[in-house]
């Protein structure tokens, strides 16, 4: 077994109102970024665990993502990266 | 008829709800701990409001895993009824009982409030006490409320009228600032396809007696414990 460390963005789904995405579009554009077009807000998540491999790390947390992490009604996500500590 | 009520750490209106079945309507009503499996014969269950597990990921996202909700759902799936009352309503979407999700307030800001409802429906086991059209008005303190769902999900639940309750305005007319939330359609309360789960934002048993403002939500306890008794 090897320790993995794996990295998963959890974002609103595309098309759904997204408030705070809205609220801080609109700081940022009264802070002088006026050519934001659009931001979202969503989650950062890091899972420590143990595996066999990196296939089997991104596997599982595959499943976390489709059972708890993610609302897979609103929201998806993204498996950034697995990498061994 | 026995009203079984489940506390999660984080429920807040559990206690709310125990003392509506009791004091308002003389029925019986026990606690049912998140980690029991023993739901106590219980006829009803109640899923109350609060912040349970502190809303940590999503509202309801961890509630959902506790130990009795694997009995909750049996007792849905046994047919029997479920009442989901604002955390209540998050945990039951979480859980698979009832379709779509409740999301961050539009506003983003947490409304406690009495808001009007609409009665779409009065043939459930939850509204027969009411006339279709009938305007309630029913307190509402929630900050993640807008009910949101796919657009198969919401014409599933239009086509088989399963929207129970939908925020108006005073007048009983669909205005987007008579929604409090942003909801899709509007819609405070829908219940499950076989009719038995309900879940809504708004607390009927916080509108029980018109010195403390409303009484509407009386109507929902009489139905269910006319329907369900029969």
């Amino acid at each position: 077994m090897t320790q993995y460390s794996v990295s998963v963005h959890i974002t609103p789904r595309k098309g759904i109102l997204d408030p705070q995405g809205k609220a801080v579009e609109g700081a940022l554009h009264s802070l002088g970024f006026e050519k934001v077009r659009d931001v979202h807000v969503g989650r950062y998540i890091v899972v420590e665990t143990d595996a066999r491999n990196e296939q089997e790390a991104l596997a599982s947390v595959q499943t976390m993502c489709e059972r708890l992490l993610a609302n897979p009604v609103t929201e998806d996500f993204e498996i950034e990266s697995a990498a061994e500590r | 008829m026995k009203f079984g009520i489940v506390t999660f750490p984080g429920s807040n209106c559990d206690y709310d709800a125990y003392r509506a079945v009791v004091d308002s309507f003389g029925e019986e009503a026990v606690y049912i701990w998140h980690k029991d499996h023993d739901l106590q014969d219980s006829d009803v269950i109640i899923l109350p409001g609060g912040f349970s597990y502190g809303d940590y990921l999503r509202p309801g996202a961890i509630a959902r895993f506790s130990p009795v909700m694997q009995e909750v759902i049996g007792h849905a799936r046994r047919g029997a009824p479920v009442l989901g009352i604002c955390n209540g309503f998050q945990i039951a979407c979480e859980a698979g009982l009832l379709p779509g999700a409740l999301l961050r307030n539009e506003s983003l800001q947490f409304v406690s409030a009495p808001v009007t409802l609409r009665v779409e429906n009065a043939d459930s086991i939850f509204t027969s006490a009411y006339e279709k059209g009938q305007l309630l008005t029913v307190p509402i303190a929630h900050g993640d409320g807008r009910y949101t769902a796919d657009a198969a999900t919401l014409e599933t639940l239009e086509s088989s009228d399963r929207i129970l309750f939908r925020y108006t305005d005073e007048a009983g007319k669909l205005s987007p600032s008579a929604n409090p939330n942003g909801s899709m359609n509007a819609i405070a309360g829908i219940v499950s396809a076989e009719g038995n789960v309900l879940g809504m934002m708004p607390h009927p048993e916080r509108a029980l007696d018109s010195k403390l403002g409303s009484a509407d939500g009386r109507a929902l306890f009489e139905s269910v414990l006319e329907r369900v008794a029969a």
